[in-house]
């Protein structure tokens, strides 16, 4: 029974996986890092993912304190950050989030800053949405693995 | 981490070289510690061994105590303590190392800076570990160009000479004939290398500007060597023959020997495409000549893919061919060209496919190429009518001499008349050579395998003819004598990968127009590209499958795309209200803030409905407001209202709440906006933390 419940987990969690690809959420490279991820690095896509969330609320931090502050002019520094914060999300693939940043950092190099309020807003909405829909993931994986593994002593 | 051990193990000054590109030593430098660790997993997954730092002074202190540690460096061009373009140039002078550049931002000007500062390569983030794969070649080019910098002053002609003396060796060792020739010509003559053909082994200092080998060339070309007769052309009277300016003897040399290379495989070729029909054991014309037009249209693939002009196939019209094909025959062609898609080009398929036209006497005259290969692929279909004409069966080597002439005097004639005139009298061979041919069988097979072997070896130094692909389509035959020894009939198809079967099919049952090439290599790419398309597509199908959950999941869905459609219209609203109701930026983007959270919020929700986790913490936090939890949403409309609703309290209730804002009952966009416009200015740091609120809190809620 605890079999069958991992098996739905299983299903669950490739659903939710070809949801997030078919909508553009999540591309091939995240699908490069579940490769990487093996015996030597068990739980290298969660490491990397928290990495991910842990600094891009950090430059999405940053990014608004440039900008809701009066006297912003230093458009280069916020292309520095969002530099990073593409670089970042485009390493795990997280797709819509980067092309956010690609209008962002188009807006600001045309010194738009209205523009740059506007898709530091739609980033972060995406951000969230990002993150909600991986540690959604990341459960279904984690009671998955549960499941899985507890399974085993019954049949002893 | 064992392989990196044992990486380690064999560290040193030429650790891993023996193993090279295993195990060879990077340093990754980047700031952003997400890319830097995928970085580091990616090389660790193509056995380099991974050293990695996060700051540009470290890598400098790195490589200064002990340059030899490292044979590569991959740097980020945006780093907070040193400009990667000054990491670039330091570690090119000092250490002399190759760097290779990574970098989010692919403008030109950037990549035009890496390279003039002395990057080796220039990648964007994100890395595939694809690329990554190739990056040793840059080491080795730096080092065999450091090696070559040692050698050429001293013995410059002796290492040409020795150059060219190894690469005839090397291809010729089947071509005694030829291998002598070369060796009294560069007895006669002192510079040789030049123009061998063997690009790869080519020295630096000197280059002499490449001939191309037009058709008009290559027309002269064979008309000469017919003239003189193939045993006995030498390449100084064919020089005289052609009477072309700017022609070098060496020019002439070398074409003729990739030109007997050639030939020598279109013999081998013949004899296997004579097993095939051989084994099949049919009898049937219309397969034969199919067959021999397979051949042909296998060696289009000899000519290189791109090199077709569209010209050289739009008068095919294989439609008729097809009409005559007998099931077994079909069967077979298809066989043959999802052999030939298995080889991965999807041109050669293209090229099969309309090599089983009719091939009208126009095309080749106005076929474009260059090296004149299209002619090269005349001759397969003549040399079987050579066969049957000759009614000699088990002659391969004869074949070669006897026929040889033939061939050339034709190669400048086309035969539309002569396919279908080949293929009766080819049925008449079939007859009475089946058995000597099927004795010949085994035969066959070894000597063109080994011939294949040969050429493949030898003209793998030459890089950058036509020949190349030549080889690797006798490779291709080599696959099909392999093939055509196991056939019995259709069953062995069954070995060929499904989706090249599915596409050859759809090549069958479809008329091909006589389209231009550029039709058919994007048809083809799509078609061979399927698979991929279909994966995806098999994952979204999936993703529709449903079960109760499923439907929570459409819904989930839909109401994303509502809400993203929201979300991208409110915007548009509000940049539009901006105006109307006042200038202010801040009140704008509140709103905007507000409802995104908002909506944000409410997908969440929607996810923890869908999931039919009833977290009800979550989702009483977030509206205060437990009946709505299990309130199933009944339209979507609705139901976003009711959870916008519940999610507009929260956000207010976290907000310093602005003058009494009472909990409208909003029924649409306009009045969440109208009410929010009355919150006033001072809404920004407030929302700014209920955002952030809001993000923080999943954080607590999961995991």
């Amino acid at each position: 029974m605890l079999g069958l419940g991992a098996d739905r987990l299983r299903a669950d969690m490739n659903r939710l996986l070809a949801f997030l690809f078919h909508q553009g959420i999540l591309d091939e490279q995240y699908l490069q890092l579940q490769q990487l991820q093996d015996e030597s690095s068990p739980n290298f896509v969660s490491e990397v993912v928290n990495i991910y969330f842990h600094e891009s609320e950090k430059l999405l931090r940053n990014l608004r304190s440039l900008l809701m502050d009066r006297e912003f002019s230093d458009y280069k520094k916020m292309g520095i950050h969002l530099n990073q914060f593409m670089g970042s999300s485009s390493s795990i693939g997280a797709k819509r989030v980067r092309n956010v940043c690609v209008a962002f950092r188009a807006a600001s190099e045309q010194n738009n800053r209205a523009g740059c309020l506007r898709a530091l807003e739609l980033l972060e909405h995406e951000y969230c949405f990002l993150k909600n829909k991986l540690h959604e993931l990341f459960q279904i994986e984690q009671q998955r693995v549960l499941a899985a593994g507890v399974r085993y002593p019954m049949q002893n | 981490m064992a392989v990196e051990e044992k990486m380690g193990g064999s560290n040193g000054e030429d650790g891993g070289k023996d193993w090279f590109p295993l195990g060879m030593r990077v340093l990754a430098v980047d700031d952003d510690p997400i890319c830097l660790k995928v970085l580091e997993n990616l090389l660790r997954k193509c056995q380099y061994h991974v050293t990695t730092t996060n700051q540009a002074i470290t890598a400098l202190k790195m490589l200064r105590e002990n340059r030899n540690k490292y044979d590569l460096v991959i740097s980020d061009v945006n780093m907070p303590d040193m400009d990667g373009f000054k990491l670039l140039e330091l570690v090119g002078l000092e250490m002399d190392l190759p760097v290779i550049m990574l970098s989010a931002h692919s403008d030109t000007k950037l990549v035009m800076k890496g390279i003039t500062h002395g990057a080796c390569d220039y990648l964007l983030k994100p890395v595939r570990i694809e690329e990554l794969k190739n990056i040793w070649q840059h080491v080795v080019r730096r080092k065999k160009t450091d090696s070559k910098d040692q050698i050429k002053a001293p013995n410059q002609d002796k290492a040409r000479a020795g150059n060219g003396e190894f690469g005839q060796t090397s291809t010729g060792s089947s071509d005694q004939k030829v291998n002598k020739k070369r060796k009294d010509q560069s007895e006669d003559e002192e510079e040789e290398g030049e123009d061998n053909g063997h690009e790869n082994d080519d020295p630096s200092t000197q280059k002499k500007p490449r001939v191309v080998w037009s058709v008009e060339l290559h027309r002269k070309f064979v008309a000469a060597v017919n003239q003189l007769g193939l045993d006995k052309a030498v390449p100084k009277k064919i020089l005289d023959l052609m009477n072309v300016e700017g022609l070098t003897r060496e020019n002439v040399a070398s074409h003729l020997q990739k030109y007997r290379l050639y030939l020598k495989r279109l013999s081998s070729v013949a004899t296997q495409q004579a097993n095939m029909a051989a084994a099949l054991g049919s009898k049937d014309p219309s397969y034969l000549r199919m067959s021999s037009l397979d051949g042909f249209g296998d060696f289009r693939t000899l000519t290189g893919p791109g090199r077709l002009s569209s010209a050289s196939l739009s008068s095919y019209q294989p439609a008729g061919m097809f009409g005559r094909l007998n099931s077994s025959a079909a069967l077979s062609l298809r066989g043959i060209s999802s052999g030939v898609i298995q080889q991965g080009h999807s041109q050669t398929l293209n090229n099969s496919i309309n090599g089983l036209g009719k091939i009208q006497p126009a095309v080749l005259p106005a076929n474009q190429n260059q090296n004149g290969t299209l002619f090269q692929g005349i001759p397969t279909s003549i040399e079987l009518n050579q066969l049957s004409q000759n009614k000699s069966t088990n002659h391969f080597g004869e074949f070669n001499r006897v026929n040889d002439p033939n061939v050339f005097g034709v190669a400048t004639n086309f035969f539309d008349a002569r396919v279908p005139g080949g293929s009766s009298s080819n049925s008449l061979s079939t007859a009475s050579g089946n058995p000597l041919l099927l004795q010949a069988n085994t035969q066959q097979t070894h000597t063109s395998g080994s011939f294949g072997n040969q050429s493949s070896h030898g003209v793998a130094s030459l890089n950058q003819e036509s020949f190349d692909m030549g080889v690797r389509g006798s490779s291709n035959f080599l696959d099909h004598g392999r093939c055509s020894e196991n056939w019995q009939g259709a069953v062995q198809l069954s070995s060929f990968p499904s989706s090249s079967l599915s596409t050859s099919e759809a090549f069958n049952h479809e008329q091909l127009p006589p389209n231009n090439l550029q039709e058919n290599l994007s048809w083809t790419s799509s078609h061979v590209s399927n698979s991929p398309i279909d994966l995806s597509s098999s994952m979204a199908n999936s993703a529709r499958l449903d079960d109760s959950r499923g439907d929570m999941q459409c819904q989930v869905g839909l109401n994303n795309n509502v809400i993203q459609n929201m979300g991208y219209t409110a915007k548009q609203q509000w940049g539009d209200r901006r105006h109307d109701y006042n200038g202010n930026l801040n009140n704008s983007f509140s709103r905007l803030d507000s409802l995104i959270s908002a909506s944000g919020a409410m997908m969440d929700q929607s996810n923890a409905v869908t999931s039919k986790r009833t977290d009800v913490s979550l989702f009483s936090q977030l509206s205060g407001d437990a009946p709505y939890v299990v309130q199933h949403p009944e339209g979507e409309k609705s139901a976003f209202d009711a959870k916008l609703r519940s999610n507009e309290d929260y956000l207010f209730e976290q907000t310093k709440p602005q003058s009494g804002f009472s909990q409208n009952n909003f029924e649409s966009l306009e009045d969440i906006m109208s009410s929010m416009i009355k919150q006033g200015q001072n809404n920004e740091t407030a929302l700014m933390d209920g955002e952030f609120g809001f993000d923080a809190y999943p954080l607590g809620s999961c995991i």
